[in-house]
């Protein structure tokens, strides 16, 4: 059995076995590797991804739950114009410094402000509390996704 | 360091096609010191940073650093590639001179041309650094170039991280590449008694290859969802022999004179002496604990090896791969130049967590598949249970008080070995210090640990008061044969040490009825530590109704970055701790790279904060408890606090590193904070909702 998901604009023909999570779909048979594996266990947010607007995580669910949605990873995410404007805040606030949990923090924060232009501080603390940083980049994180929503 | 042993301008920044390239011994773990290093070479040669850039870090190639660690980077290698900057462009002006004539003041650098004032002459300087002599000797009396205006330098990499563009080890991807698993033990006692075959035969009939060396046992194949199915069945395949299971102590309980060796310590550095008697009648006596605590790096540790047939090519995230490839050849019965390790990024590590244990892992399953490249991963569980850990820490102060001023301080440290890296040693220490060779089936046995005499190392780093007290009685006691491998982690001793010196310095403010930063600076002679609580006074606001505050002061390693903060913080119904702001002053000398200093030190506070409210490591005699993100949890995105960050930019001090300076007084300002806000004196880590309930009812 084939499957053939929508990823980032275009339709691509799965090898993998329908129970492979997501994430390894996209990183070892897709070789798109901007997503990150953290957990494997739905705790850490690495792994974020959008699925028809909306965030998702992709460590855990089979890649078959995925048939017929609209995957962007965050090699997809500049295709859009809150996408492009996040990363450019990202940028501009330094809201990294290994930059492992980023690319999760870059799909959650678009899909926020893809939902809701203006988010208060509260609002976007919750969006982003499944998300992980270690290196303690939150509040840079935090700017970064204010002035986001400012431009 | 770095220039005894590399004193060549070469060692440091060469000519290369359309501009320079920087060597550096030193990784990147997050800290952005590659980041620093282009801004120093570029404000030195004024060059535009297209045309610099910095040199892989490779065993063989790069200048031997030692291991990044420690916030020396800046000190190590920014000062030797400054000094070599500098030389080099004197030594480019003096090219000038003696091709296009004039003096050394009519030329100036600009832009990357060398250019003739009031002239339009110009010669590019990658021209001129042509014939850069090989043996040209680095001059370290020469004065830094720094340009007035510092602006901001955009982060190295940041582009790439953000569109997911950035390349960790975890996402490298060779031709015929294999991805491999361990498959690990219970706990760190346990050894593999029997594996039942046909789980193995099942595995190896999906094309999948089973490795196993005594209790190392791992599992490789072409796709990583196979091989992460493959390692879970495997598992359930085995039998351990448990040997009784983990010690189910209270490690508090161990942390005594009686079961320590006990060092003196003067000015920093343990004595091999007696240890004098303490004070019998203190006016302030307290003890302050920490509890194990983890790196946890949000990637899993992860390492890419390939064996030739007769060398060993190695990526890995290690914080010191000089070290690492001695420990590795040593360990496979190589010669280290048949071992070259290149530093790849990992997600921020913290110190000394699973990197090194992968890349040796990696290699032993790479040598059994000669040709193939294996990317060995360890799973998120792993990383949890196996990394080397922060040892759990316990510090006794006693204070004696005249007439509102400290007079007299003892302070002792118990903990286990904060040295667990693989460097090579008596005993051959590096391979004793890797994971695998513990469980291989010629095991070696647990590294047993010197006791570290170094100035400020190991868990007497910052246990020396920075303040003026006339009398201090210190003391290092190092407790070993516990539970848990333990090694460098962030600050070190640091943290438990300023937690229990600035929480007694609260006490003794309060009951000398002095406000806390007034008490520190009647202790402080330093101008510059003045200045510092100066300016923090100077920076807070009132104190919102319904918070308390705490203030903390340190200098890392009592000579390097100064920083004085206050944390607002409310406790709720709930007993849980809400961060609400942070206001902090450093002084780290001439700031070179300000958004990244900033980034550093708020990163510091952060993690501290995470240390000091949620992380504990736990666990039981069938092994680690803590295993994932909810049975060991860290600060999220709903408690970070509103930051103020002061620099005191002193362009006349050397630089110095800041990456550990931050967290030792966070940890004291959050406790002095909760004491502020409830009246209850929290004296182990963390203060969770239990811990604070539990201190409200022992009242």
């Amino acid at each position: 059995m084939s499957l053939s998901l929508t990823i980032n604009g275009t339709q691509r023909e799965i090898t993998s076995d329908p129970d492979t999570p997501l994430v390894y779909v996209l990183r070892d048979e897709l070789k798109l590797k901007g997503t990150k594996l953290g957990c494997g266990l739905e705790q850490c947010g690495a792994c974020a991804v959008m699925v028809d607007g909306k965030v998702a995580l992709s460590c855990v669910t089979p890649v078959e739950a995925f048939d017929g949605k609209e995957i962007t990873t965050i090699e997809g995410i500049a295709e859009t114009e809150t996408g492009q404007r996040v990363q450019q805040a990202f940028i501009e606030e330094t809201a990294a410094q290994c930059g492992y949990c980023t690319s999760g923090l870059v799909v959650a924060a678009t899909a926020l402000l893809s939902e809701n232009p203006a988010p208060d501080l509260d609002t976007t603390k919750a969006a982003l509390t499944p998300h992980l940083c270690r290196c303690g980049s939150h509040p840079r994180v935090l700017a970064a996704i204010e002035r986001a929503s400012k431009t | 360091m770095s220039l005894d042993a590399y004193p060549l301008v070469s060692d440091w920044l060469s000519p290369s096609a359309g501009g320079f390239v920087i060597h550096s011994g030193k990784v990147d773990i997050g800290q952005r010191i590659s980041t620093a290093l282009l801004r120093i070479v570029q404000e030195e040669l004024a060059l535009p940073l297209d045309q610099l850039r910095i040199a892989e870090v490779r065993t063989g190639a790069a200048p031997d650093e030692g291991i990044t660690s420690g916030s020396n980077s800046i000190e190590q290698s920014g000062r030797a590639v400054a000094a070599a900057a500098a030389t080099l462009r004197r030594h480019l002006l003096e090219n000038a001179v003696a091709q296009y004539g004039g003096t050394l003041a009519d030329w100036s650098l600009v832009d990357g041309y060398v250019q003739r004032a009031g002239t339009n002459q110009r010669i590019a300087l990658t021209d001129l650094a042509r014939d850069l002599p090989l043996d040209l000797p680095v001059d370290t009396t020469l004065p830094r170039h720094v340009p007035e205006d510092s602006a901001t330098a955009t982060m190295r990499g940041i582009t790439e991280m953000v569109t997911g563009r950035f390349t960790y080890v975890h996402d490298l991807d060779l031709p015929g590449m294999w991805q491999a698993r361990r498959v690990s033990p219970p706990h760190v006692k346990a050894k593999l008694q029997d594996i039942d075959m046909t789980a193995v035969e099942k595995v190896q009939a999906k094309g999948l290859r089973v490795f196993r060396d005594g209790s190392f046992l791992a599992v490789a194949g072409p796709r990583e969802w196979d091989v992460v199915k493959a390692a879970t069945s495997l598992g359930l395949a085995c039998t351990w022999d448990t040997e009784g299971g983990l010690p189910e102590i209270d490690v508090f309980a161990q942390l005594i004179p009686e079961n320590a060796k006990r060092f003196p310590v003067v000015n920093g550095t343990p004595q091999n002496a007696p240890v004098p008697d303490p004070d019998p009648t203190p006016d302030i006596s307290s003890r302050f604990e920490r509890p194990y605590q983890m790196h946890g790096a949000l990637a899993p540790s992860a390492a890419l090896a390939e064996w030739t047939g007769d060398r060993l090519i190695i990526k890995s995230h290690s914080q010191g791969i000089y070290p690492l490839r001695e420990a590795i050849a040593d360990s496979l019965g190589l010669a280290p130049e048949q071992v070259e390790i290149t530093h790849v990024p990992g997600s921020g590590c913290y110190g000394h967590n699973g990197a090194d244990d992968a890349a040796f892992e990696s290699a032993l399953v790479a040598m059994a598949h000669p040709g193939t490249p294996i990317l060995l991963k360890w799973s998120r569980e792993d990383e949890h249970a196996w990394e080397p850990y922060a040892p759990a820490m316990a510090v006794q102060v006693d204070a004696r008080l005249t007439d509102g001023r400290i007079t007299a301080l003892s302070a002792e440290a118990y903990s286990d070995t904060h040295r667990g890296r693989p460097r090579p040693g008596p005993n051959r220490a590096g391979p004793a210090k890797l994971l695998a060779n513990r469980f291989q089936a010629d095991a070696m046995a647990p590294y047993v640990a010197p006791p570290n005499m170094g100035n400020h190392a190991g868990m007497h780093r910052n246990l020396d008061p920075i303040y003026d007290i006339a009398e201090t009685r210190l003391v290092k006691n190092l407790v070993q044969g516990l539970p848990h491998r333990t090694s460098a982690m962030r600050c070190l001793g640091a943290v438990a040490n300023i937690f229990a010196l600035e929480s007694t310095m609260d006490v003794a403010a309060h009951s000398a009825g002095v406000d806390p930063i007034t008490f520190r600076r009647t202790h402080l002679t330093d101008t510059r530590a003045i200045a510092v609580l100066d300016a923090l006074e100077r920076r807070l606001l009132p104190v919102p109704e319904g918070m308390g505050r705490g203030i903390a002061y340190a200098q890392y390693k009592n000579a390097m970055t100064r920083v004085g903060l206050a944390v607002d913080l409310t406790v709720t119904d709930a007993a849980k701790v809400k961060l609400d702001r942070v206001t902090l002053v450093a002084d780290a000398g001439r700031v070179i790279d300000p958004e990244g200093l900033k980034a550093q030190l708020e990163g510091g506070v952060m993690q501290a904060a995470s240390w000091a409210l949620y992380e504990q490591v736990t666990w039981d005699r069938d092994g680690i408890t803590s295993r994932d993100w909810d049975s060991y949890p860290v600060i999220r995105f709903d408690n970070v606090p509103v930051f103020d960050i002061t620099l005191l930019n002193d362009t006349a001090q050397p630089s110095v590193g800041a990456g550990e300076a931050s967290p030792g007084p966070t940890v004291a300002a959050i406790a002095n904070a909760i004491f502020a806000a409830t009246g209850l004196r929290l004296r182990r880590m963390p203060f969770t909702p239990d811990a604070i309930t539990q201190a409200a009812l022992s009242v």
